[in-house]
């Protein structure tokens, strides 16, 4: 390469001097690409929530185990302490009958509350239970048998183990799907955003034939042709990245401002833009640049047939 | 330029086995009847086209083996100049001849010297900021000439350089060519101008049908229109 300082200046200023003497075209392709990188910036979005939503549910899994009526101190003990120590557990939280009553009163609320009248230490029908949360919430099924798994034929102190069979399978085979859905759909609109932008390029390049044949005419090598097109495709693909990145921020804080109160009376909590804006950023412009040297690249490369 | 003796054939047969020996610092017109083979003639000079058998040697450089990646190199020693100007259309008349210096990544202030220099020596220093389509015909070629001398290469290829121009502006062009071979640079250059050809009383070069016809030190441009 040894190209002069001077020289990339030069390339630089002839790039952004293009942009504006082409001035349809830069349009042109600067829409094409802030339209595809709109729509993969809202379907990232998407992507975020419902990965940020299949892990809120996720995260509220949890194994109930439950302990016969009469289990001495000691067994609790070591029934936490060899829970709590398998690998796939995070963490284990002793319920004592009468915190598991506490919790009962509470849950059923005022009316149902004198259901449970007449109900103290002495007579508490409840056992002691755990409640036990896993690392991995897919692997709750694996993790419950291996409690279940602790009981001896001549030692029963735990009577039963429960996690919401069936439920929880389900919902784990729905959130995967949304989520690989989702990333299929990314991947298409992020191909379809680059064959646009590399067709705009090859269309740029074309309607500029002459004036590249002038230029190989007076001694300009290709890389000396190429890199004010390379320079151009960055650029447009910066600012249409930048563009997007800002439409689709500005609208998303709006959205979350707006539905704010009636989703949170549904338990649903959107990604703030704070959380979203680093990687959103970060994510348009880096493919949105790509995408324009990348389209560029491969068109020059085509007709320079470097 | 030194010693290039070519022959050629292409597809067509545009040219037929031609030898020729141009020197430094001559001025040669290259005539003959269209499609006899005179661009071919020039294009193989500055390596548009390479021969399919014989040797050209140009400046010391054997056109014919030249790796892809030095062609440039070599046409910046060549100057080529066409009847249709060949400007960028959307560079000023002064952009347009800074450009082959740019890429020969000369130094922006030299660039900027010899660049007014040249459009001095071609007269059009108040049009310098002029855009091609809005100077005349005779003006763009005289943008187009200056942008061809602007790195003094050893070679200038005119194919019929007045060929859209009347005749005041063409004699203009021949003035100005011949004070550039004057200043030490080999001109060949194709036309079909009778006048020119007669009054100058160059060395004239005939092609036809692909073949030398003639060749003649102070020669007459010989054919009828």
């Amino acid at each position: 390469m040894g190209m002069k300082f001077s020289t990339m200046l030069r390339h630089l200023r002839e790039g952004m001097k293009s942009l504006l003497r082409n001035g349809w075209m830069t349009f042109a392709s600067l829409s094409s690409i802030v339209i595809s990188l709109f729509i993969l910036g809202v379907f990232l979005l998407l992507a975020l929530n419902v990965n940020n939503l299949t892990e809120q549910i996720e995260s509220q899994v949890q194994i109930r185990v439950f302990l016969q009526l009469n289990t001495e101190q000691d067994k609790i003990d070591e029934l936490n302490r060899t829970i709590g120590n398998m690998p796939e557990v995070s963490s284990v939280v002793f319920v004592s009958k009468m915190e598991g009553l506490e919790l009962l009163r509470n849950s059923l609320g005022e009316d149902g509350r004198e259901l449970l009248d007449g109900y103290d230490e002495t007579n508490n029908p409840l056992p002691d239970s755990f409640t036990v949360e896993v690392v991995n919430p897919q692997e709750i099924g694996f993790a419950a048998k291996k409690i279940q798994a602790i009981n001896t034929e001549n030692d029963t102190a735990i009577s039963s183990v429960k996690y919401g069979q069936g439920t929880v399978e389900t919902l784990f085979k729905v959130t995967t799907a949304v989520r690989n859905i989702g990333l299929v759909i990314v991947a298409g609109l992020a191909l379809t955003a680059m064959f646009l932008i590399s067709n705009m390029i090859k269309m740029t390049i074309l309607s500029r034939s002459r004036e590249i044949k002038i230029m190989k005419l007076v001694g300009a090598t290709n890389s000396f042709i190429s890199w004010p097109f390379f320079i151009e495709g960055a650029l447009i693909g910066l600012f249409g990245s930048i563009i997007t990145s800002t439409i689709v921020l500005v609208g998303y804080s709006q959205l979350v401002s707006f539905s704010q109160f009636e989703l949170g009376l549904m338990m649903i909590k959107l990604v703030t833009v704070q959380e979203s804006a680093l990687l959103v950023c970060a994510l348009l412009i880096g493919i949105g640049t790509l995408i324009g040297v990348w389209g560029s690249t491969i068109s020059v490369r085509k007709y320079l047939k470097v | 330029m030194q010693d290039i003796w070519k022959t050629y054939a292409n597809g067509s047969h545009a040219l037929r086995g031609v030898s020729v020996l141009i020197d430094r610092n001559e001025f040669v017109y290259l005539v003959g009847p269209s499609g006899a083979g005179k661009s071919t003639f020039m294009k193989l000079i500055y390596r548009e086209e390479i021969p399919t058998k014989g040797q050209i040697s140009v400046n010391g450089f054997n056109i014919g083996k030249l790796k892809p990646r030095k062609i440039p190199y070599v046409r910046r020693n060549i100057g080529v100049i066409f009847q249709d100007y060949r400007l960028l259309p959307k560079l000023s008349a002064y952009e347009n001849i800074a450009f082959a210096m740019e890429v020969i990544e000369a130094p922006r202030r030299l660039i900027r010297k010899r660049t007014m220099e040249v459009l001095e020596l071609v007269g059009l220093r108040d049009k310098h900021a002029s855009l091609p389509a809005q100077l005349s015909g005779g003006e763009q070629q005289r943008v187009a000439i200056a942008r061809a001398i602007v790195n003094n290469p050893a070679v200038i290829v005119a194919d019929e350089p007045t060929g859209n121009l009347d005749p005041d502006t063409s004699w203009g062009i021949m003035h100005l060519l011949e004070e550039i071979n004057f200043r030490g640079t080999t001109i060949v250059m194709a036309t079909h101008n009778r006048e020119i050809v007669n009054r100058q009383r160059k060395r004239v070069i005939a092609i036809e049908d692909g073949l030398i016809a003639r060749d003649e030190a102070r020669g007459e441009y010989g054919y009828e229109i």
